[in-house]
């Protein structure tokens, strides 16, 4: 099963797609605002809640990517408007040592970003989203599934994929009720 | 004498320093051999590939594959010994995780071959001339092996059972690893042979790390002179020990060097690079953003320091040819 | 799942009248999601926050005997506590629901119709994925202690700690000035009623010190902040006082004996106005009536030589120990009401202005002083060469509305220049020039003020000031006064630029945080706004509360407000304080962090990372312990972990990863 006709997205031309984690506290409410306030803005992002931008384990980052993500995008609070205090500084310092493993790995840094966008902020996020949409269009997909398909093709057999999670099985069992 | 285990060893893309621990089994080697038949082991004796052919499959009761699976030959191979033999062990860090030869997967085949064949310093090569996989001279034909895209571990090319990990593993753990093999007392497949808890527990300077560690600057090892009995870390130098299996009684901390990581991550984290990066970054005393880049450019090569054995096993396994 | 039994997931996608079903294909999706793993029920229905919405939940639950719950519908933050509470009654674990957002993060925001119906079956997978693997969960309930806390004894600290008091809570009340009654009890008259702010403040601050519930603690600070909502430890620093409090009667006999025969040093009270000794009392009417001896400037302490007429006169009252040293004392409370209050902008901080330069320029609180009855000059406005003004100008927002300086408003001083500006001219008979850029006057009978001054003669001119500079004058023609100061500003009213000489000017200074509301932020681990007042939890529902429960917040600290808008503060947050110390328990979010013990190498990594100390280093089994109570569940420290031994209940990394799986779908 593929994940274009998983999606609904048959025939469609390619949309970036970005998985967002943002912070319970700050960028998520913002894009309860925007919602609140009917701004609106690419529909490209499908957004992770986590209680803190702290949370954001560099592998979930990476995970998305090598799932098939176009871009990443971490929203925290604002610097000294964290809910958990400085959760947020952990957060930034982390992105920019992974941002550089990214970039030395080949993955374009336009491709994983971070944006401090608090409660207020709504109209943060529609300009954040349409931007990184935008340059997503520009830098084409990334998909890192077939990437990695087109690489094994070259041994004698393919290995199944090796994944931090095995959903394969219930996803079968699923499709035979 | 037919009841013995039949015993493999066969390398990869890898330094030999794994066929070496084999050997530092010292006396203790002479009780192996007395207990198993080794039935390949082109280092030390002389088997050939037609002798694993004519095997029966399965035969062989145990193969420890060391090396990384970088060409077309260690491919074949591999999964001929896989054919082989009732179960295979990835020993070694290579085999494991990819090991130092998975550095490559940072550049692109190409960018290997023109570098080594043309671009080093130490190279003359004016016809350009590169290896090619088959040459044909006066009617004969000779042919190379061809070089992947890719460094590969072990079970990302065929189907491991076990993994003895280490750069190269301990004399003690292999012992352990033949005797589970000898008693049958085998751990569930697909495990680790060695203690799924981080190398800190063991070591010898734990009781020396501050609570409160905030790093200001890293060091590079070689650039200071670290004090030895106080936790490395708190000293500026990247030690991977938090995020890497214990199990090598602290080798590298004995002689006053940080942990590379060699030993892998635990069986609760999937990319070691990534997490001891987590914990690193979130560790240094710098707030503003200025600050923080700048306190992370004293790491220069996070990939090298990170990912020194695990990038081909990493999420990211092999740089992408372009940006894209 | 190993371990979780048969997993049986209800699916349930919700119109929300035409909100969601508008845009988004329901019954496509309810239909894509009954073929998602483990999901055995999968409907739309009209409202699902409903009565009958719930209702539909809990009938489900007992007929397919489902154990999970995902809801698509609006956003958590509305009503994931809505359907935790129907699946609780439903009789299965509240933690085994998801929501997925479709409406705020979907049909708010996105109209395409065909792309919304396959993001929201992405979306729909993930939860499906992600609830799977939720584990049941309980919420931890951890006893409030009875005692409270209220940091800052000025108006809005003062009522909040007697409404507490009165409702039977022993409070504590730390002021680090000598006196409780802070920025109110400097003022003169008060808009726009024009009471005395000391006839109606006075009597409070003496019932602070009468009441059998209040301990109240001047000339002393919060030093360490531990512990978590209704279980706050909390050392405040007594600093030496050098007169006992226990045993000074009040007499201020020490303050009349001191060799100083007048005084020399700064009064603080009066910003400068007057000179005090080094013993001395703020106030007449300060609250505790006891001297304080300024260790710095009083000879027996800085130099050690003094003939200690004090101490002579003190006699066997004994009360003058210059031997104390600061004390600390450690309480327990159950809540906190920060009321720490505001600190007037620094004037000097724009030279234009020239307060610093020319002697005739004051700030308005030396103005409050100047009109006070009991301030340096007995209520007379004099300027520095004992004339009486003939001409008074008053700037509006300075340091306010300013990009520069401060953006905000600081609300009070347009009220409070009129203020002066009517009692100027009521004690000199000075003509008065107010210089404004908008005038604000909203809340009760302000407007009315706002007329009656204006009526009163005072000039009101619109514009902002541009400069401020001696008049040119001859030299002979001063005669040792003091010059004029002239006003530059473009009267926006007129379009023109008018330059007026005055004889004083006042700088009506906004209102900014405390120079050390950083510090006490983070000793409290509270937020702050843009701008550095504290950030109160909601805006509108939840004024003086804060993101850390247990903690709240009262007048100035939390932004710029008058008197009756701070005192009415004050007893919102005592009320908020008092609901949850009688309510006696608190219950936890089950979202904590823990420590696999096994697993743990005891590496330290993440002890400095945690914010509220809620990590240990068990020296005995040299592994990290995580404190429950303490956590607030943030996940900095599980994100930490570099062997993955830290981990978060309903948040752990697997069910990210099937999050993050199912949004992707590459199986």
């Amino acid at each position: 099963m593929h994940r274009k006709e998983e999606s609904g997205e048959t025939g469609v031309p390619w949309r970036p797609r970005i998985v967002a984690f943002f912070c319970n506290w700050c960028t998520y409410t913002a894009a309860d605002l925007a919602g609140v306030s009917r701004m609106k803005y690419a529909p490209n992002t499908r957004i992770i809640r986590v209680m803190c931008s702290g949370r954001i384990d560099p592998q979930f980052v990476l995970d998305a990517f090598t799932e098939g993500a176009d871009g990443v995008l971490i929203g925290g609070c604002h610097p000294g408007d964290c809910h958990y205090s400085e959760g947020n500084y952990k957060a930034l310092r982390r992105y920019h040592l992974l941002r550089r493993v990214l970039t030395g790995m080949g993955i374009d840094e336009r491709r994983f970003r971070l944006e401090w966008i608090s409660a207020s902020e709504g109209d943060k996020v529609k300009q954040v989203i349409n931007e990184m949409v935008e340059q997503l269009q520009q830098l084409g997909p990334l998909d890192l599934p077939t990437e990695r398909m087109r690489l094994d093709s070259e041994l004698e057999e393919m290995r199944p994929r090796r994944s931090v999670i095995d959903i394969s099985e219930e996803l079968k069992e699923a499709a035979h009720v | 004498m037919s009841e013995k285990p039949k015993i493999g060893l066969y390398w990869c893309a890898s330094c030999g320093g794994c066929e070496e621990s084999v050997v530092d089994l010292a006396e203790d080697i002479l009780g192996v051999v007395e207990a198993v038949d080794i039935v390949f082991w082109p280092v030390a004796m002389d088997f050939k590939r037609a002798d694993v052919e004519a095997m029966e499959d399965g035969s062989i009761t145990a193969t420890l594959i060391n090396g990384a699976v970088r060409t077309s030959e260690q491919e074949e191979m591999v999964r001929l010994l896989r054919r082989k033999s009732a179960v295979v062990i990835a020993y070694g860090s290579c085999a494991h995780l990819g090991g130092i030869p998975g550095l490559a997967n940072q550049f692109d085949r190409e960018q290997i071959l023109r570098y080594v064949y043309e671009e080093a310093p130490t190279v003359s090569n004016e016809a350009g001339t590169r290896p090619s996989t088959e040459h044909r001279f006066n009617g004969d034909r000779a042919t190379l092996p061809s070089f992947h895209h890719a460094v590969r571990a072990l079970d990302q090319v065929i189907d491991v059972d076990y993994y003895i990990p280490g750069c190269a593993p301990t004399p003690k753990l292999l012992k352990q690893a033949v005797e589970a093999l000898l008693t049958g007392a085998l751990p569930p497949k697909g495990s680790v042979i060695a203690p799924d808890i981080a190398l800190c527990e063991e070591c010898p300077r734990k009781d020396s790390k501050p609570e409160d560690l905030h790093i200001e600057r890293f060091h590079r090892p070689h650039a200071v002179m670290a004090d030895p009995d106080t936790c490395l870390l708190a000293q500026g130098i990247v030690c991977m020990g938090p995020a890497t299996r214990g199990g090598c009684e602290a080798l590298c901390i004995k002689g006053n060097m940080p942990c590379t990581g060699c030993f892998g991550p635990t069986s609760r984290v999937r990319d070691q690079g990534a997490k001891i990066l987590s914990s690193v970054a979130a560790s240094i005393d710098a707030e503003e953003e200025a600050d923080i880049i700048a306190t992370l450019e004293t790491i220069p090569d996070p990939i090298g320091t990170f990912y020194r054995y695990g990038l081909p096993g990493s999420f990211l396994r092999k740089s992408l040819s372009q940006s894209s | 799942m190993k371990g979780n039994g048969e997993i049986r997931i209800g699916f349930y996608i919700c119109h929300c009248g035409s909100n969601i079903a508008g845009v988004i294909d329901v019954e496509r999706v309810a239909e894509y999601a009954g073929t998602l793993p483990g999901v055995v029920v999968s409907r739309d229905y009209k409202y699902m926050c409903s009565d009958p919405g719930q209702d539909l939940l809990r009938q489900d639950i007992a007929e397919h005997r489902l154990n999970r719950i995902v809801v698509a519908s609006c956003s958590p933050l509305l009503h994931e506590q809505t359907f935790r509470r129907a699946a609780e009654a439903g009789g299965i674990n509240p933690y085994f629901v998801q929501m997925v957002n479709i409406r705020e993060h979907g049909t708010w925001v996105h109209d395409d119709a065909e792309y919304m119906t396959g993001k929201a079956m992405d979306l729909a997978r993930a939860a499906a994925l992600r609830v799977y693997a939720h584990q049941p969960l309980e919420r931890k309930q951890v006893p409030i202690k009875p005692d409270v806390l209220v940091v800052g004894g000025g108006i809005a600290g003062i009522h909040a700690a007697l409404t507490m008091a009165d409702a039977g809570k022993h409070v504590y009340l730390v002021e680090r000035e000598p006196t409780i009654g802070g920025h109110m009890a400097q003022f003169d008259k008060t808009f726009p009623t024009l009471d005395c702010a000391a006839c109606i403040l006075t009597p409070k601050m003496t019932a602070v010190r009468a009441h059998p519930n209040i301990t109240l603690w001047t000339w002393s600070e919060v030093e360490k902040v531990d512990g978590f909502i209704g279980n706050y430890t909390v050392t405040v620093k007594r600093k030496a006082r050098y007169v006992d409090e226990d045993l000074c009667v009040g007499c201020m006999e020490c303050i009349e004996a001191c060799v100083y025969k007048r005084g020399k040093f700064d009064d603080e009270f009066n910003v400068g106005l007057s000179k005090r000794k080094p013993v001395y009392i703020p106030f007449p009417q300060a609250v505790p009536p006891v001297p304080v001896i300024d260790a710095g400037n009083c000879l027996h302490l800085s130099k050690g030589k003094c003939k200690d007429t004090c101490v002579e006169i003190c006699g066997d009252r004994k009360a003058i120990n210059f031997e104390i040293e600061p004390e600390y004392q450690e309480i327990e409370v159950g809540a906190v009401v920060l009321a720490t209050g505001f600190q007037p902008f620094d004037a000097t901080r724009i030279p234009y202005y020239g307060y610093g330069k020319y002697p005739n320029v004051y700030t308005a609180l030396e103005l409050e002083r100047l009109v006070n009855a009991s301030g340096p000059t007995g209520g007379t406005v004099r300027l520095p060469d004992g004339r009486t003004p003939e001409r008074v100008a008053i700037v509006h927002c300075v340091g306010s509305r300013d990009e520069h300086y401060n953006r905000w408003c600081s609300r009070v001083c347009c009220m409070y220049s009129l203020k002066l500006a009517h009692l100027v001219k009521e004690k000199t008979g000075a003509e008065v020039f107010n210089f404004y850029i908008d005038m604000r006057a909203p809340g009760k009978s302000m407007e009315e003020f706002y007329n009656r001054v204006s009526t009163e003669g005072v000039h009101l001119v619109r514009g902002r000031v541009a400069d401020v500079y001696a008049e040119q004058t001859d030299e002979k023609k001063t005669n040792g006064q003091i010059g004029r100061v002239v006003i530059q500003a473009e009267d926006t009213l007129i379009g023109r630029i008018r330059k007026i000489p005055v004889d004083m000017l006042i700088l009506s200074t906004g209102l900014q945080p405390q120079h050390d509301s950083e510090d006490i932020r983070r000793m409290f681990n509270i937020s702050c706004s843009a701008g550095g007042f504290f950030l109160e939890r909601h805006p509108k529902l939840a004024p003086v509360n804060t993101f850390t429960d247990g903690i709240f917040l009262a007048g100035t600290c939390q932004g710029p407000k008058d008197i009756p808008d701070t005192v009415a503060q004050a007893g919102a947050a005592a009320s908020e304080a008092l609901a949850l110390i009688d309510r006696g328990v608190f219950e936890l979010e089950p979202n904590t962090a823990y420590v696999l013990e096994e697993e743990c190498s005891g590496c330290k990594s993440c002890i400095p990372l945690c914010p509220y100390t809620a990590i240990a280093f068990e020296e005995e089994k040299k592994k990290a312990e995580i404190n429950e109570a303490l956590c607030k569940g943030c996940g900095t420290c599980v994100a930490s972990c570099p062997s993955g031994s830290i981990r978060q209940h309903l948040f752990e990394d697997e069910e990210i990863y099937r999050e993050i799986h199912g949004l992707l779908a590459y199986a």
